[in-house]
């Protein structure tokens, strides 16, 4: 009895192998991850380091702050921002501050727009059926899924000269229209998927207990949508964020947003690094940050559609 | 929009018995006409001052603008009370369509106007037709053929990045640990803005003499690293930093499609007996081609709009070898302000694209239907 219960647990040759194997999967896998984690994470550490050296560190490729080198205020200070200039008075921040606010503005204005007015139309395609000419619901959607491949350039010039005639270039009203225009296809496709996910016989559950189709729409589908509606408004405003080529051809002073302020450094050489790189690096902070805490929404907004 | 009419077979069907009085008629009607001869005589008598035939006016565009907002108001209003029921079904979908229409269709129209001129903003003269002649210069610009020939090879690069992405979707999709963690890092770069990517790695980590990445390429024997002198590097460099930024999101929406698989196929496959390979090239791969193929175009659309990168780091240098359509027409206005020839190639690239990628869908649904 005990000669084969012992027997049970001897390893054989064959399983000795399979772990051996197992373990040298495990090790593949784990330097994939972590090779790739640090192609990743190393542009940004780079830029976060770089923003705390002085000219010397930055000419001897030094690494690794506190052991390499001792981090200085130097590309901060520029900016107004070190702890020693954070409450006096500084040109560079008020116009870096400036910048911040208009991005702000413009992509969060342009992802509640969007969000509003796609969701809207999405709800409509997913339950009713319009015909507007000769176009059905197919093709309504159709049209504004399109909308996606139309490469910005094709309207830049014409709304140059249009926002020029309609005094509205150089705002923010300007470029959060556009900016809707941009992301609207996205928003449609995400919630057209949210939409045709939850069951009618809820809406007419509704309908049934006295509610008109706008108070189904406002008081049972759309919390049932959120999260969905929360995901087509992150996406949108990484997207909004990130834009450049509007915010280039478009404004000039007032409205410049983060990306061309960053852009416009970039283009003079003597520039220092280390207030380039504070400069990066308070450009891609908020996006980090939505990144790390909102990841889930994010994913679920790119997932959206890939699978059905 | 007026025409819009309920057809047959709603989702959500709703019985209403609504009499719709000829007065409400009426007043849609009136309402709907009213503001658009409002917005027509804002818009007259701008024309007019604008061509100096009358001395009153205002000083933009802009009371034409808010009336058209105004007119798209009565429109919604005019729906619900012509239509009743089935006009507060229209009002979910009337904003979004007025929007895009009015910020497409009437840009685009505008667009082809200035696109058969010699529009130059610099120039005094101010705008003139002149037929095909920005035609017969296109065809004659290298850089512009240059520029496209550039596409294909960026679009060509899409494949690598499919290839990159599948793998590190498998990879998460793997047993490991932390998987949260290495999700949300691999996810990083797309939060990123090209234009900090553009410093951040262009400028200053591929920088000749201090540049983390020229060290490495010196540790690894390069002997005089410069990633943008020579016209092929600096293409692959444009193609590196851009699958960089964008290599996340198809790993996404691979990770989800392979999420979505069903284990139990996979299971099989084990059992009847095939090596990893064998099951990933014959299950899994075929299952996720659907998921593959909606990836792979979306990054398609995405890539042809390329230009912050290019714009930022080499300005289509050197000699326009890195040069997208985007970037080059970029800078065919903002050095020569060239605005008439500039629309004009911008709507060449868009008619090319439209062919390029219906025939493109056109092709994956024949090849999805004889694979299934």
């Amino acid at each position: 009895m005990t000669a084969q219960a012992e027997q049970i647990f001897v390893d054989s040759e064959i399983d000795l192998a399979y772990r051996a194997k197992w373990f040298t999967k495990r090790f593949l896998i784990y330097g994939a991850l972590i090779f790739w984690a640090i192609v990743c994470l190393f542009p940004i550490y780079w830029t976060i380091t770089t923003s705390f050296k002085i000219a010397p560190d930055v000419m001897q490729g030094r690494l690794i702050p506190w052991v390499d080198y001792q981090p200085q205020w130097r590309g901060w200070r520029s900016l107004g921002l070190s702890p020693e200039t954070i409450f006096g008075v500084s040109t560079v921040r008020e116009e870096f501050l400036k910048r911040f606010m208009n991005s702000v503005i413009t992509s969060f204005s342009a992802s509640t727009l969007a969000v509003a007015l796609g969701s809207l139309a999405a709800y409509g395609l997913s339950r009713f059926s319009y015909r507007f000419g000769f176009m059905k619901n197919a093709d309504i959607s159709f049209f504004f899924l399109s909308q996606l491949i139309l490469p910005p350039v094709v309207l830049a010039l014409p709304f140059l000269v249009l926002y020029k005639q309609l005094d509205l270039l150089d705002s923010r009203i300007g470029l959060i229209l556009l900016y809707t225009l941009t992301v609207l296809p996205i928003v449609i496709w995400i919630m057209r998927d949210q939409f045709s996910a939850i069951p009618v016989e809820l809406e007419e559950a509704a309908l049934v207990d006295g509610l008109s189709i706008w108070g189904a729409f406002v008081q049972i589908v759309l919390p049932i949508a959120l999260p969905g509606m929360v995901a087509a408004f992150i996406l949108s405003l990484v997207l909004t964020w990130n834009e450049y080529f509007f915010a280039a051809l478009l404004t000039s002073t007032d409205a410049k947003t983060i990306p061309v302020m960053v852009a416009s450094q970039t283009g003079s050489q003597g520039i220092n690094w280390w207030s380039m790189a504070a400069l990066s690096w308070a450009a891609i902070l908020p996006l980090l940050i939505i990144a790390i805490f909102l990841e889930r929404y994010i994913i679920k907004g790119m997932a959206a559609g890939a699978v059905k | 929009m007026s025409d819009t009419t309920q057809a047959q077979g709603d989702l959500l069907n709703v019985v209403t018995a609504e009499h719709v009085s000829p007065g409400r008629i009426l007043t849609g009607r009136v309402l709907v006409w009213g503001v658009a001869a409002v917005m027509a005589l804002l818009a007259l008598v701008q024309l007019l001052y604008e061509a100096e035939r009358i001395s009153f006016g205002f000083a933009n565009w802009r009371p034409v603008l808010i009336a058209f907002v105004a007119w798209g108001v009565a429109l919604g209003i005019d729906q619900v009370l012509r239509r009743g029921e089935k006009g507060k079904r229209a009002l979910f979908i009337l904003p979004a369509v007025i929007f895009v229409v009015s910020m497409v269709i009437f840009p685009m129209l505008f667009g082809l106007s200035i696109a058969f001129t010699d529009w130059n903003l610099s120039s005094l003269t101010g705008r003139r037709f002149n037929g095909f002649d920005n035609f017969r210069q296109m065809m004659a610009d290298p850089f512009y053929w240059n520029a496209l020939r550039n596409m294909v090879l960026y679009v060509a690069a899409v494949s690598v990045e499919y290839a990159i992405a599948f793998g590190l979707a498998l990879l998460l999709n793997a047993q490991i640990r932390a998987r949260k963690f290495f999700r949300v890092v691999f996810l990083l770069p797309l939060m990123l803005s090209p234009v900090a990517v553009s410093w951040m790695i262009g400028k200053s980590m591929m920088e000749a003499r201090f540049g983390p990445l020229a060290s490495l390429a010196r540790a690894l024997g390069w002997d005089n690293p410069s990633f943008f002198s020579s016209p092929e590097i600096a293409r692959l460099t444009i193609m590196m930093m851009d699958a960089w930024t964008f290599i996340p999101f198809m790993m996404i929406m691979l990770l989800a499609g392979l999420q979505a698989l069903d284990k139990e196929v996979q299971e099989a496959a084990r059992v009847d007996g095939a090596n990893p390979w064998q099951a990933f090239w014959q299950v899994t791969f075929p299952l996720m081609l659907p998921v593959s193929i909606t990836a792979i175009v979306i990054r398609i659309i995405f890539k042809l709009k390329l230009a912050d990168i290019i714009i930022n780091v080499t300005a289509g240098g050197p000699g326009g070898a890195t040069d997208s359509v985007t970037s080059f027409i970029f800078r065919e206005y903002r050095d020569r302000s060239n605005v008439g020839y500039g629309t004009l190639l911008a709507m060449v690239y868009l008619i090319l694209i439209i062919i390029f990628i219906t025939g493109l869908l056109s092709v994956v649904n024949r090849f999805v239907r004889r694979t299934n």
